[in-house]
């Protein structure tokens, strides 16, 4: 029987969560990392008890953990002392370096501040973590600043992907109130050299060579807090989702408006409908219907909990426009949490099952693709993402 | 000046001894003179899963939020180069890596 493993990252440590196929009965293991803030873990579509994760701390910074067996154990990839050679002297698993290097950084330095100056790039966190869908090696890291990195030995070691902040609109990014963060990589299943990523608040890029060179993916947004609403950049682009078994459909939840793009993003338009407010953070694609898709509305920019003290998931099986509430088993009265980007995940099963997290520290599963939720568990600590791995 | 080696004790946060998963105090050798760059050059060798989170990789400076205490002085604005005290160096009193307190 398939069992399904929930990587629940929150602000004071990791949690795992495992249930069989039935997702009725689950086991909480964790915390791990106690204490620390856990942004992102996600596992390898190649060899799914490779799992990456980042850990992070205002004291100690960034680190790089990697685990080999479904998160039983881990480590910080090639700083073991008894490692010989070639992995000794040590990998320097948690350096993020921006590339400004004249040859492929162009150097690029600066970036625009909240006052409208030119700001050094700072490296603070990695939000995202996007491991190779073809080579369990290989995993994409999200940072804030800006910028994509890639590791080629399983996080031992970090290079940029400079192209990204180099392609030419770099100095007019700026953060948005929760950074400059590039928190969305996805990897296009039938297309190696594409890539999409998504930064707040400067809005999605595509690739379409591996990365060596970038270009805006921003038509048709249009966003008012910014002076020029349609601007090539700018946007406060929250998060992305786009189902595997259609590549190139593209679903975002953008600061305000739910937006859809048929073209790889080379074009958008809003799909908000129906929604009480098209304010929201998460997004997410059916396993099996890739017109099937959900977010968690929340109130707005300046009230960041949902409409009403209503918790509600709210599901759209055409695509967008047309949204309906579900509410079976989520809390409909005096809830005041958020739902973060990166924090609602599906599995692969035949009948595909939902998760979010919540600030309040709840995970909420349903095992029928929306119609009726529970939580796994009540009291973590605040949940900064949920991924799902569907095992065999 | 002497290449005379000193076994010196440091005591590390909660959170780093765990990570170097060690015990509250651990005691290294390091070369005389003994500075603060030694010290924290012996405890990242040691301990390479400690490298950065100490010290930024590229500056090499101490990060923001931990200070460096030593018999009962605060050492964390002084020259990396200059000399610990006696009691450091002859292992009497070890060197603390704090954590600036933050709660709510």
């Amino acid at each position: 029987m398939s069992t399904v493993r929930v990587l629940v990252g929150t602000r004071k440590g990791a949690f795992i969560l495992t249930s069989d196929g039935k997702r009725q009965d689950w086991k909480v293991d964790g915390p791990h990392f106690a204490g620390w803030e856990i942004y992102h873990m996600k596992g390898s579509p190649v060899d799914p008890d490779r799992i990456y994760a980042s850990q992070t701390s205002g004291w100690f910074g960034q680190l790089l953990q990697c685990s080999t067996d479904g998160g039983k154990s881990w480590e910080q990839p090639g700083v073991k002392p008894e490692d010989a050679t070639p992995t000794w002297p040590p990998a320097k698993s948690n350096r993020f370096l921006y590339d400004v290097s004249p040859e492929t950084g162009k150097p690029l330095t600066t970036h625009q501040w909240y006052d409208g100056t030119q700001h050094p790039w700072e490296f603070k966190r990695v939000w995202h973590l996007e491991p190779s869908l073809t080579d369990a090696e290989t995993v994409y890291a999200g940072v804030e600043d800006a910028a994509l990195f890639r590791s080629t030995d399983g996080g031992k070691n970090w290079n940029e992907l400079a192209g990204l902040r180099g392609h030419g609109t770099g100095p007019k990014w700026q953060p948005g109130a929760g950074g400059m963060c590039l928190h969305t990589i996805i990897l296009d299943p039938a297309d190696p050299n594409r890539i999409y990523i998504a930064i707040s608040a400067a809005g999605a890029f595509r690739t379409d060579d591996g990365g060596a060179t970038w270009k805006p993916i921003n038509k048709g947004l249009v966003s008012n807090t910014i002076p020029n609403p349609t601007a090539e950049i700018g946007h406060c682009v929250h998060h992305v989702a786009m189902s595997p078994a259609r590549p190139g459909v593209l679903f975002m939840q953008k600061h305000w408006d739910v937006m859809r793009s048929d073209d790889a993003g080379e074009s958008w338009r809003e799909v908000s409908g129906n929604l009480p407010t098209d304010f929201g953070f998460a997004i997410d694609v059916h396993a099996h219907e890739p017109e099937t898709l959900y977010v968690v509305p929340i109130t707005s920019d300046s009230l960041h909990f949902p409409p009403e003290g209503k918790l509600r998931v709210y599901r759209s099986k055409t695509g967008g426009h047309e949204w309906e509430p579900l509410t079976k088993g989520l809390p409909q009265q005096n809830c005041y949490v958020n739902v973060l980007r990166d924090a609602m995940a599906v599995d692969s099963l035949d009948e595909c099952g939902v998760y979010f997290g919540t600030t309040g520290g709840q995970v909420y599963a349903s095992a029928d693709a929306g119609d009726n939720w529970k939580p796994i568990v009540h009291d973590l600590p605040g949940v900064l993402s949920v991924e799902v791995q569907t095992l065999a | 000046m002497s290449d005379a080696l000193r076994s010196v004790r440091i005591i590390l946060p909660y959170h780093l001894r765990n990570l170097a998963h060690v015990g509250a105090e651990v005691a290294l050798p390091v070369a005389e003179p003994v500075t603060m760059r030694r010290v924290l050059d012996a405890l990242e060798g040691a301990y390479p899963m400690l490298r950065g989170t100490i010290r930024e990789y590229e500056t090499g400076e101490r990060r923001a939020f931990l200070r460096f205490f030593a018999c009962e002085e605060d050492w964390s604005h002084e020259p990396v180069d200059a000399e610990l005290p006696c009691a450091v160096k002859e292992g009497k009193e070890p060197l603390l890596v704090i954590g600036a307190i933050a709660g709510g």
